[in-house]
């Protein structure tokens, strides 16, 4: 009686149309597709892009040579010189990031005290030589001069959980 | 007029061809009428196809290329026929061209007799349905001669499988059509599509329901389409038949299975869903709503309904094992179809009505 039963159900093709339907109902949704240029996937705030070196809004650098990034870089991706400026404050000569090396772990932001470098959430940019990877300070500034207030923005809702 | 002058012209002009050159252009004008058209729809069913089952994966298909990725089909015939056709260096050169070429040649060659709408036929020949399943079994040459040509394990092993698979459910589809024509009292096509005259009901899918999913399934299985596309299972041996195939050769191989498919489901329309003839044939009122729609349009309706559900098939089954396929069309789908076909022969001589009245 039960062979009898199961040997019916596959000949009405039970299963297999209440595979169809299933398809069918998936056929009248929408696609879950991001058409990637004109659109794109929400991205946190706490997104770790591309490096950027933050000023005070009085124009003046933030970072103080402190070199705990250079330290806290897992990578050693980091590269610092630094010397005293002549209103005795001290200042970095050199920051460098070589982006072949970083692991974008963003340890650095969690290390220094004052909030200067940074990862945006700018990733779409690219680079033809290696050469063009080492990231100098005038770039790092460049780009976070560009970026200052998406960047203030994106610190400002993270500030209660830090 | 103009217009007449012209047209008295041309008519004179075509007087004085001979006989036997006026044979050929109109042979060579049949052959372009019935083949543009269906490498227009073969093109843009490959088209349907990715859309359809992206729509079904939640995906969105091609749609970058022109408007809505409507030249997609082009882009990849250009691709295609600019690639390279490498010949394997065992391969036996001309078998290796011969089994693309006999492969589209019956799927092409097969719509000689398939009428589009009452008189709409290039030969409305007695033996319509016998014609039809001959021609279309020739295929199989294509592909055995393509696996053996290319000398190698994957495209020998996909060739067998697919002989195999292809004659196994010609048995099954050759039952299923003896039915519609003991049904209809005809092997000619147009007169099998005369006898479903009437309504939606009258239609042979009604009182064939079994045979026309069995013939369904055959179909697919014929094509070497998903869930039985074991022939060519990636999984297994890459491309089967054709993995030694490149460029236009491959097309040609492309072309020829989607020309298989629309050919499968025209007819599928045919035999069972009443060929061009409307579904509200009879029904007051609903009729004369629809009289001004051609019969070409039905059909072409119908066919489209059909290939949606290859391509329904292919986003929902997984591919059947080996041997289940086997198992399914000699030992499920030819007694079915048996005894079906005793069931039909007892209900014509019975006049069972409405349909065999």
């Amino acid at each position: 009686m039960n062979a009898a039963v199961k040997y019916l159900r596959s000949l009405l093709l039970l299963e297999l149309l209440a595979g169809l339907a299933l398809t069918l109902k998936h056929f009248f949704r929408p696609g879950v597709t991001v058409q990637f240029p004109e659109e794109q996937t929400p991205m946190s705030n706490r997104f770790r892009g591309l490096h950027a070196l933050r000023r005070y809004p009085n124009g003046e650098e933030r970072c103080i040579a402190c070199k705990l990034c250079e330290a806290v870089c897992p990578a050693l991706a980091i590269t610092i010189d630094s010397e005293q400026r002549d209103d005795g404050t001290r200042r970095t000569t050199r920051y460098d990031v070589d982006l072949s090396k970083c692991i974008y772990c963003g340890y650095f932001e969690e290390a220094f005290p004052v909030d200067s470098i940074v990862l945006t959430r700018h990733i779409q940019y690219h680079a033809e030589e290696r050469s063009e990877l080492l990231y100098d300070k005038a770039k790092l500034l460049a780009h976070g001069d560009a970026l200052e207030q998406q960047i203030a923005a994106d610190r400002e809702l993270d500030a209660p959980y830090r | 007029m103009v217009m007449d002058a012209v047209i008295q012209t041309v008519l004179n002009i075509w007087q004085m061809v001979p006989v036997a050159l006026q044979t050929l252009i109109v042979i060579f004008a049949q052959i372009i009428a019935i083949i543009v058209p269906l490498m227009l729809s073969v093109a843009y069913f490959t088209y349907m196809e990715r859309r359809v089952i992206g729509r079904m994966q939640a995906r969105v298909g091609p749609n970058r290329v022109g408007y809505f990725g409507l030249l997609q089909p082009f882009a990849d015939g250009v691709k295609l026929l600019m690639k390279e056709v490498v010949v394997p260096i065992k391969a036996n050169p001309l078998l290796f061209y011969l089994g693309p070429v006999l492969t589209i040649a019956p799927a092409m060659a097969a719509w000689a007799v398939v009428p589009f709408q009452p008189g709409w036929v290039i030969a409305d020949i007695n033996l319509g349905l016998l014609y039809v399943l001959a021609i279309t079994s020739m295929g199989v040459y294509g592909v055995i001669i393509a696996g053996w040509a290319s000398n190698s394990r994957y495209a020998f092993l996909g060739a067998m499988r697919s002989a195999a698979q292809i004659i196994s459910y010609e048995i099954a589809m050759g039952f299923a059509l003896i039915s519609v024509l003991i049904a209809a009292g005809s092997i000619n096509l147009t007169e099998i599509v005369m006898a479903q005259q009437g309504s939606a009901i009258h239609w042979f899918v009604v009182p064939l329901l079994p045979i026309f999913v069995i013939y369904f399934i055959s179909g697919v299985a014929e094509t070497n389409r998903a869930p039985f596309d074991v022939a060519e299972g990636e999984s297994e041996i890459v491309a089967g038949f054709h993995v030694e195939y490149s460029g236009m050769t491959f097309a040609v191989f492309f072309l020829a299975e989607y020309a298989n498919m629309i050919l499968i489901c025209t007819l599928t329309a045919l035999l069972f869903l009443g060929g061009w003839l409307s579904p509200f044939e009879g029904i007051p009122g609903l009729e004369a709503l629809f009289a001004w729609v051609p019969g070409i349009v039905w059909l072409a309706a119908k066919i489209f309904v059909m290939a949606f559900t290859f391509l329904w098939f292919r986003a929902t089954f997984p591919r059947y094992r080996y041997d289940q396929i086997m198992r399914l069309g000699w030992k499920v789908f030819i007694p079915i179809t048996i005894v079906w076909l005793a069931l039909v022969g007892a209900a014509v001589v019975a006049e069972l009505p409405w349909w065999f009245d």
